[in-house]
């Protein structure tokens, strides 16, 4: 991996004034945040901070206020939510979006389907998907699912779901994905296992995640934002922003 | 391809291997020779009537089993395109094949129309979008001169298949309905069973990710619309053919309703559901007609227990039951 704190790496995502007002009730203010390409980038904060309204916004599925969103230079403030997925920006969700009634691999194959271009063709046979379990298995190796390839998702338990989802991102070869609390809900054991994960899909994307858990963020996340009041407290590398006593006052008071 | 064997991996073999695609096509031959020989056994105005309704229903499970799409105005469709048929036929003289062509073609267009604005919401407003634009053709249906209003469009002649085939022969016309009904339950099975259709699936199952993986869900959504509504149509441009004769019953919304009955009852989401819900509702339909107004209160006992006995429906009940027995 690239060393993300050398100077001179270009950025990925950027927002400029990003606002969100929900009928007078601020929930993200002024928000300009600048994502390195390449890096592992998190943003974190209390309850009711504004990070997933920002992941919303970033991916489209609320519209700012204000402000501006680019990609890769580009202004993608006005796009719709499938667009911003076909340019390779991909999210995830809070709570683990499977499709519950599909197979483990008809999840994976359905994200893998769109690169045919025939998702409209009706007048086409489904055996015509088949080219596509090669690289399903594939990616589904990848996160120990391969086994239960032919399982309905809504069996799974939830740690597999989460890597199930992971997998299906993945199918989309993005170029960023934007994880909504990957970790939430899970066993100690799962946590573990999603960073691995994560560790190694970043290898060569750039990954911006909202997590909770500070643990997780401490040795997985190169830079981390903290969000109080959908405002931004503080940014830096985990070892700055811990001894940031706004960030400390912030996250007691929240645990309080 | 090499995937490790396990418990699961097992469990799922023999999940599929109930149901393999030669028994598939064991079963639809013997579905398409029953359908050859019914009419000698039973009365075939009867059956034509399952057969128009089986096709409404499959096509409105297209969009409620496969797509999670809560239609409540597909009466518009059927009814419209009867209409439709029906005056071309008696006023114009157009052949049947043309004229049952224009009412699906008509039908198609006005769920294009529908389907454009309905598909902006979901759930229960969506149900409404649909249920509204139905009154509105109702409303139409009622004082539009050429339906005949109160009275109906009567008298619709039946005129010759291909030119040389009386549709009068209750064997003929039969034999025609038959083909049709193959042609669109064939259609309906193709996009199930399409990539489009797992992508329909895809959206029936979590909407939010399906539009996170890059797919325009709003697209989809009226796409499959529209196949529902035309082929709705082409039930409804058969039907008129069959009886002769369009009514207010084939665009009010009781008939909308049905729909949603017989798909429920036969099992939502499954390929035959619909056409076993559409034989047992047109079945008590006609055989109860001897307790007069009773009728309603049977079918509606009926669905009510069927729905609670079967939450998957008669078929879905079936395939559950086969797909987890014990062997």
């Amino acid at each position: 991996m690239t060393d993300p704190t050398a100077p001179g790496d270009g950025l990925i995502l950027e927002t400029r004034h990003l606002t969100k007002d929900f009928r007078g009730f601020v929930a993200v203010s002024d928000v300009s945040l600048r994502v390195r390409r390449g890096t592992i980038h998190a943003l974190i904060g209390p309850n009711g901070a504004g990070k997933t309204t920002v992941f919303n916004l970033l991916t489209k599925f609320l519209p700012p206020s204000s402000g501006a969103i680019l990609y890769r230079g580009e202004d993608i403030t006005r796009d719709r939510p499938a667009e911003v997925a076909r340019k390779g920006m991909v999210r995830s969700f809070q709570v683990s979006a499977v499709f519950p009634n599909l197979t483990v691999l008809e999840n994976v194959r359905v994200a893998l389907q769109r690169s045919l271009g025939t998702s409209f063709h009706f007048w086409k046979s489904d055996h015509s998907l088949k080219v596509l379990h090669g690289r399903a298995l594939e990616l589904l190796e990848a996160v120990d699912l391969a086994g239960l390839r032919d399982t309905v998702a809504v069996e799974l338990p939830y740690g597999r779901k989460r890597a199930l989802e992971i997998a299906t991102t993945l199918a989309l070869d993005p170029e960023m994905l934007l994880l909504d609390e990957p970790t939430q809900g899970m066993g100690h054991e799962d946590v573990g296992r999603v960073v691995e994960l994560i560790r190694r899909v970043a290898a060569d994307r750039t990954v911006l995640m909202v997590e909770h858990n500070l643990s997780v963020v401490a040795d997985l996340c190169h830079t981390i934002t903290v969000l109080q009041r959908g405002s931004i407290l503080a940014e830096g590398p985990y070892a700055e922003v811990s001894r940031n006593p706004q960030v400390l006052e912030a996250y007691i008071g929240a645990a309080e | 391809m090499s995937v490790p064997d396990g418990v699961q991996e097992s469990r799922a073999a023999w999940r599929l291997g109930i149901i393999t695609p030669r028994r598939k096509k064991i079963f639809f031959g013997l579905l398409v020779a029953a359908g050859l020989v019914l009419p000698h056994l039973v009365y075939p105005v009867f059956l034509m009537n399952v057969l128009c309704m089986a096709l409404f229903a499959s096509a409105f499970n297209l969009l409620l089993g496969y797509t999670g799409l809560l239609s409540f105005g597909h009466a518009a469709f059927l009814g419209t395109a009867g209409y439709v048929t029906g005056y071309l036929l008696k006023a114009w003289g157009l052949p049947v094949e043309l004229g049952v062509l224009a009412g699906t073609a008509v039908a198609t267009l006005l769920g294009w129309a529908i389907g454009a604005l309905a598909i902006r919401r979901s759930g229960i407003y969506f149900a409404m979008i649909t249920l509204g634009f139905a009154q509105m053709i109702y409303f139409l249906a009622v004082q539009l001169p050429f339906t005949g209003g109160e009275d109906g469009l009567q008298g619709i002649p039946q005129g010759k298949a291909l030119g040389f085939i009386p549709l009068h022969d209750p064997y003929a016309l039969y034999y025609f309905v038959f083909a049709v009904f193959a042609l669109g339950f064939g259609v309906i099975y193709r996009t199930i069973h399409s990539p489009f259709g797992h992508v329909l699936r895809s959206i029936r199952e979590n909407e939010p990710r399906a539009l996170s993986l890059g797919y325009d869900v709003a697209r989809y959504k009226l796409v499959a619309f529209v196949i529902s509504a035309g082929l709705a149509g082409l039930a409804g441009s058969t039907k008129a053919l069959v009886l002769q004769f369009v009514t207010l019953t084939d665009v009010h919304w009781h008939k909308s309703g049905e729909v949603v009955l017989m798909t429920l009852l036969g099992g939502m989401g499954t390929v035959m559901g619909p056409s076993v819900g559409a034989l047992l509702v047109v079945a008590m339909e006609n055989y109860l007609t001897g307790f007069g107004d009773w009728v309603t209160v049977i079918i509606g006992s009926v669905f009510v227990a069927g729905v609670l006995a079967f939450r998957r429906g008669i078929v879905g009940e079936a395939l559950h039951l086969v797909r987890n027995f014990p062997f």
